[in-house]
């Protein structure tokens, strides 16, 4: 075991795979020589050359189409977006082609490809290092969207990741790339994808959340607990294809389920939560299914620690499940 | 087609023969004192990032010639489509400093609201377009802007700004590509200043220029010394000119540096060599415009100390104004996302409101 932070184990798992496996490459805008603007990729071109670190021109599009070709042709491409703000000008790549690869060849070829970014508020970075836009990600099949909360959970998520036969999309919450720290295991640690975590037990509400949100959560809870209210906390981890079981038998016991994203709300991962919950355990709620997110807004440079959920805001929607 | 770059400015202030774009005298002071005052503001700024009294900043430290002789031949009623690196621009247009410096706080007065981030402006007095990070979506909206104008018949110049990153982008192929097609009055300035971030130019292309990419488009690309702003002026006048004229798009290269590093948040000495910093502070754009001014008689080391003075005083006075200025109130947030509220919205606003909230509380620094 290792004390890390969660931006330290992202380098870790891909260091891991470089060394596993020769069929992994990573290449983005910085970082090579500059390791990343995090510093994700600190070290890497150091100890596995040019060939397998690379600095790329300026084009998202370029980097994602070239991924593809790489991952159509065998190799296992883990692709930097700088921040996920910046990723719509390979959104046809992604969805169109990395999304449909497999499918529309009838299996024949197909593209095994990490794309990781940065994503989510928090660092006043404004409108454009800030969105959250897991959603529309998760909105196109073929692609898996994986979100770590914990150091432990980004190496091994990355790492089954990188092994994965069908594109992903690997969302850090930058947030927390340096507060947050944490016990990885050395060299090989695979956390499968599709597999949710309890994060704290509890029998009054349910609170689902992912990546910072969850960190946020549990300092809420740690109120709620003063308060007398015990709450429990699930992760999904992988949002797709998610881990239904494990949020549905959290609702079962607790009968109550807050969903928190700092995505705005209109048809944010929190709707599918709570049309899920509507759907198959509806006879076991005793109130309604509450969101906590972002404002139906752009984020907001200023006023950002007003737009982003709070522990204030959690425990009111809480509130909401039991009085409505 | 040709990879030279057209200077004009010699050593020790001397210019090229025939070449002298013959500005007159309060012209040449303007520009000189717009550069000067654009050093100072950038100086300003990142001391108050580093103060941790506003969040990010973004010099053009070097890139003054740049981007001040290039929008020196545009017209008042003429329209920039910016990148985050001129600075200069709104002083020589006359923008209200007030305006600049409560952008940089996202407090009261910013005229974008608070929303963006630090030198992100949105300047409409001086027909300067709201700032976006991602690069190069200015480019393609420039050209489209610059139909608009030709299909009313009016004579509006255009102009947009982009690096030698920029060039990689899909909107400077599409950019281009329209503007070329429609003989569009746009002007495309490309500031060379060698590097994106940690990248180097020579990675952001395999041609041996960048202006030699507008010839293939259909349109002139000329290469300019950036770091003399004489010669960038001499040029973009001409590309202003024929785009008035109604001959079409131009490409400007300004083969420029950047001084500093990327951004508050960027150390350049983790992946660039002092010697070339070394190198390119020889051809400082303002020393370089000094010393030609002072050939002329038209410099005074007093003058210079006067004007800096000044513009000290009074941008002290517009950071003292507008850090008092205070945040955006809560409500307005849910504003100008679309021209009424919806009703979801005003749900929202409503639900912030009653719960209340400390709109000055800070979350975090920007650590990039
Ligand atoms: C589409 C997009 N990708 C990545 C970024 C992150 N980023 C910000 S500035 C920058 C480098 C830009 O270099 P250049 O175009 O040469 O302009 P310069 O900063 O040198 O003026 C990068 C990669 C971004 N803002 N937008
Ligand atoms: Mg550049």
């Amino acid at each position: 075991m290792a004390n890390m932070t969660l931006l330290g184990a992202v380098n870790d798992a891909m260091a891991t795979e470089m060394r596993n496996d020769d069929r992994v490459v990573v290449f983005g805008e910085d970082v090579g020589k500059k390791g990343g603007v995090f510093g994700a990729t600190v070290g890497l071109q150091d100890e596995f050359g040019t060939d397998r670190c690379f600095d790329t021109p300026l084009s998202e599009c370029g980097i994602i189409g070239t991924g593809i070709g790489m991952a159509v042709y065998g190799m296992r491409p883990v692709a930097e977006i700088q921040f996920l703000d910046f990723i719509y000008p390979a959104f046809d790549q992604i969805v169109s082609e990395a999304a449909k690869m497999r499918y529309r060849s009838g299996g024949e070829y197909t593209c095994p490809m990490v794309i990781r970014s940065p994503y989510g508020g928090g660092i006043r970075g404004g409108h454009y290092h800030s969105q959250s836009s897991e959603a529309y990600f998760c909105h196109t099949p073929g692609l898996k969207v994986v979100i770590p909360s914990t150091p432990a959970d980004a190496k091994g998520l990355l790492i089954a990741s990188i092994r994965d036969e069908d594109p992903v999309m690997f969302l850090e919450p930058k947030r927390i790339y340096r507060t947050v720290k944490g016990e990885v295991p050395e060299g090989e640690h695979v956390v499968p994808l599709s597999k949710g975590r309890v994060v704290r037990e509890g029998t009054d509400c349910t609170v689902v959340a992912y990546g910072a949100m969850v960190h946020i959560c549990e300092q809420a809870a740690e109120q709620a607990a003063k308060q007398g209210r015990n709450l429990e906390i699930v992760d999904p981890r992988t949002l797709v294809p998610l881990d239904e079981d494990i949020i549905l038998s959290s609702v079962k016991k607790t009968g109550r389920c807050v969903v928190v994203y700092e995505a705005p709300k209109t048809c944010g991962y929190g709707a599918e939560i709570a049309a899920l919950i509507a759907e198959q355990v509806i006879e076991y709620l005793e109130g309604p299914v509450v969101r906590v997110a972002g404002f139906d807004t752009p984020f907001p440079y200023a006023l950002e620690n007003l737009y982003m959920p709070d522990v204030r805001r959690i425990l009111e929607g809480v509130q909401r499940t039991f009085t409505w | 087609m040709t990879s030279e770059v057209l200077t004009i400015l010699e050593k020790d202030g001397k210019v090229q023969k025939g070449k002298d774009p013959n500005l007159s005298d309060d012209r040449l002071r303007l520009l000189f004192a717009t550069m000067v005052k654009a050093r100072i503001l950038d100086e300003r700024g990142l001391t108050l990032q580093r103060q941790g009294r506003i969040g990010f900043y973004l010099q053009a430290l070097g890139q003054e010639a740049s981007h001040v002789g290039s929008a020196a031949p545009m017209l008042d009623s003429d329209w920039f489509f910016p990148a985050y690196r001129q600075p200069g621009i709104p002083l020589l247009r006359g923008a209200e400093l007030d305006q600049i410096v409560c952008e940089w706080f996202g407090h009261q007065g910013d005229p974008s609201k608070g929303r963006q981030m630090p030198v992100h402006y949105s300047l409409r007095s001086i027909n300067f377009v709201s700032i976006s990070s991602p690069i190069g979506t200015q480019i393609s909206q420039a050209a489209g802007a610059a139909m608009a104008a030709k299909i009313r018949k009016e004579d509006t110049v255009f102009m947009t700004y982009f690096g030698d990153g920029g060039t990689s982008s899909n909107d400077f192929h599409a950019g281009l590509n329209f503007a070329a097609v429609y003989k569009a009055p746009v002007v495309f300035i490309c500031e060379n200043n060698q590097w994106a971030i940690s990248v180097p130019a020579s990675r952001q292309t395999g041609s041996e220029t960048m202006a030699q990419k507008a010839v293939a488009y259909g349109m002139p690309g000329i290469r300019v010394d950036g770091n003399d702003v004489l010669a960038v002026y001499r040029v973009c006048q001409e590309a202003v000119d024929r785009a008035r004229k109604g001959e079409g798009p131009t490409m400007v290269e300004t083969v420029t540096y950047r001084m500093g590093s990327h951004s508050s948040s960027d150390d350049a000495s983790r992946y660039r060599d002092e010697e070339e910093y070394e190198r390119w502070k020889q051809r400082d754009p303002i020393v370089r415009f000094q010393e030609y001014l002072a050939r002329r008689k038209l410099w005074t080391a007093e003058w210079q100390a006067e004007l800096e003075q000044e513009f000290k005083d009074q941008l002290n006075a517009a950071i003292k104004r507008a850090e008092a200025a205070g945040k955006p109130e809560l409500g307005s947030m849910f504003d100008d996302v679309y021209l009424k509220p919806s009703a979801q919205l005003l749900a929202q606003r409503t639900q912030l409101q009653s719960l209340g909230g400390a709109a000055d509380e800070e979350i975090g620094e920007f650590p990039l």
